[in-house]
């Protein structure tokens, strides 16, 4: 049964579609700019094109040095985020405990709250503590809210592993390591590598939090800010961008493939 | 399999017996997963968060300029009674509330086709069309706002083209949200603050609506209503918690955010500029923290607001 109900008008479509374009048009603009040939103002369209600006971009120390150092925070804040998130998720996934609200609502914070106060109060500590800013300090920030994406896409696969599967093992003579071992941690494999790839890609990408807690250090991200107060060679910045745009993007749709197909096998 | 019943013939001694150990006390095993991270949770970021909270009762001696530490209202006093103070928070909430309507209405239509009319496959596919730009880095998207705004750029080139440059000027020469070009102006500083939340505002709907049953429609159909009165009656009430979910989310993080009004945008302050300003520069962190305050408050007042609307039920 059918009503005319059921079928979009074409205000809708547009109004649809419309927003979808809206959503999309930047990316497209941040692409193109990078091979504009004119580099003092935003002019559009761009008045030619060209690959110069990829070289410029390869040939530049403190652009290199600045992907370094956001790939090694990403790594780390990641394992150390899938260490204790998952921990976490395991730790909360079937227990029941007094407290246990509070501690599920703590962990959801990060997240629920803004950035800055995230950045903010990190800074606030550290500077009571003396602590020196640097490396460390940025990877305790990215590992903090990362540590929260581990362990929301661990504990969503753990509510979906049938308990059955734990007591059939140790039903057949498993002991708790073994099922944990052998049951699972296989379960668990893509929700954690998926949970990782998005930690990867958030704490790559992360501006509001490092610029509290990077001191003198610059993330690939606190570089691109630079560029935004110091425009000189415009272009250039947009090459960058693009190198960050790939580079979170890789692994983010490598973790949607991952937990789609998971759940549609399930 | 041949791996796995190895490894149990093989696993004797010690393994078996920590089993054992901690299958007899699930507590012992519980802790022992729990505690460190909490540990590290609790002190990374709860201790944090309450070490910020403690800073703001400290005050700031004006003359050496150093951080008194004996608890105050002092701090907060200025921030509630400077007028400069009260007006970075109303411009800031007035802001967070514009850019959550405009979400809204831009967010409902999208979210409606998505959950009513689209196949499957034009499902899949609007569902990533939503998630790509939410997960594309988002100073590259801030950046990429400055490129479309600036003066010569391609918005400004698009209304020009389209004979609506006139338009553009009478809108930059209103008074307060209005100035010189899109990019510094509050209109500019809006439609970033839009885009940038919008896919936390579709994606919160779009669940709301899928779960609004088929027959309901129907029913109300048969029962005489017609699409508009099915729409208002049946659909909007049940849609709601999804809005008030995607609002904390839009409002949440226009409050906090201070790179946006920094990059793009009118000189006025905003909170989260406030809050960096004050701790780097001027180095008055009791003043930052009093700020950064602020929103935790406003966020709360709303979540308790929203929580009636059953925003918590559509997340």
């Amino acid at each position: 049964m059918r009503s005319s109900f059921d079928r979009p008008t074409i205000l809708h479509r547009v109004a649809a579609a419309g927003g979808l374009v809206f959503m999309h048009f930047p990316v497209f603009i941040i692409v193109l700019y990078a091979f504009t040939t004119e580099d003092r103002t935003y002019q559009f369209p761009p008045p030619g094109l060209t690959t110069h600006w990829f070289e410029v971009a390869f040939a530049r120390n403190d652009v290199w040095s600045a992907l370094g150092l956001s790939l090694a925070v990403a790594t780390c804040a990641t394992l150390a985020a899938l260490m204790l998130g998952s921990l976490a998720a395991l730790g909360l996934a079937r227990s029941r405990f007094w407290g246990k609200e509070a501690i599920t609502l703590a962990l959801i914070l990060p997240i629920a709250l803004p950035g800055i106060i995230t950045g903010i109060s990190l800074l606030a500590a550290l500077k009571l503590a003396k602590v020196e800013l640097g490396f460390w300090t940025i990877v305790l920030g990215h590992a903090t809210f990362c540590l929260v994406i581990v362990y929301n896409n661990v504990i969503a696969r753990l509510r979906r592993i049938p308990r059955s599967l734990s007591e059939a093992s140790m039903d057949l003579g498993a002991d708790g390591l073994q099922t944990l071992r052998y049951v699972v941690l296989p379960q668990l494999a893509s929700a954690l590598l998926a949970g990782g790839m998005l930690a990867f890609a958030l704490s790559f990408d992360e501006i509001i939090v490092t610029l509290f807690t990077a001191g003198h250090q610059k993330t690939l991200p606190i570089w691109i800010y630079d560029q935004l107060f110091r425009p000189r060679e415009r272009p250039l910045t947009n090459v960058v961008a693009v190198m960050v745009i790939l580079i979170t993007m890789l692994p983010i749709i490598a973790a949607y493939r991952l937990t789609r197909s998971t759940e549609e096998r399930s | 399999m041949i791996a796995a019943r190895g490894a149990v013939a093989a696993a004797g001694g010690w393994s078996r017996s920590l089993s054992s150990f901690f299958y007899r006390r699930p507590n012992a095993y519980l802790l022992l997963l729990l505690i460190p991270p909490l540990l590290w949770f609790g002190t990374v970021y709860l201790g944090s968060l309450l070490s910020l909270l403690l800073q703001s009762f400290y005050s700031i001696n004006d003359f050496t300029a150093e951080v008194v530490r004996e608890p105050t209202l002092a701090t907060y006093k200025q921030l509630i009674t400077q007028p400069a103070h009260v007006d970075i928070v109303l411009r800031t909430t007035t802001m967070a509330i514009a850019v959550t309507i405009a979400c809204a209405c831009i967010a409902f239509p999208v979210a409606y086709y998505m959950a009513r009319y689209a196949s499957p496959r034009l499902k899949t596919f609007f569902y990533i069309a939503v998630l790509l730009p939410m997960w594309t880095s988002y100073l590259v998207k801030v950046y990429a706002w400055r490129l479309i705004l600036a003066k010569s750029g391609m918005l400004t080139w698009l209304l020009d083209t389209l004979g609506l440059g006139p338009a553009l000027d009478a809108a930059l020469s209103t008074p307060v949200i209005g100035g010189p070009t899109l990019a510094s102006s509050y209109i500019g500083m809006f439609i970033v603050f839009v885009y940038m939340w919008l896919p936390y505002m579709i994606l919160p709907i779009h669940a709301a609506l899928e779960r609004v049953p088929r027959s309901l429609i129907q029913a109300s159909a048969d029962l005489g209503a017609k699409p508009g009165q099915t729409f208002r009656n049946v659909i909007l009430p049940l849609a709601f918690p999804g809005v008030a979910a995607g609002s904390v989310f839009t409002f949440s993080l226009t409050l906090g955010d201070y790179i946006i009004p920094g990059v793009v945008g009118a000189p006025g302050y905003f909170i989260g500029m406030m809050v960096y300003q004050q701790q780097g520069t001027a180095g008055n962190i009791p003043l930052a923290a009093a700020f950064s305050v602020v929103p935790i408050v406003v966020i709360a007042i709303y979540l308790t607001i929203v929580k009636r609307f059953g925003a918590f039920d559509a997340l």
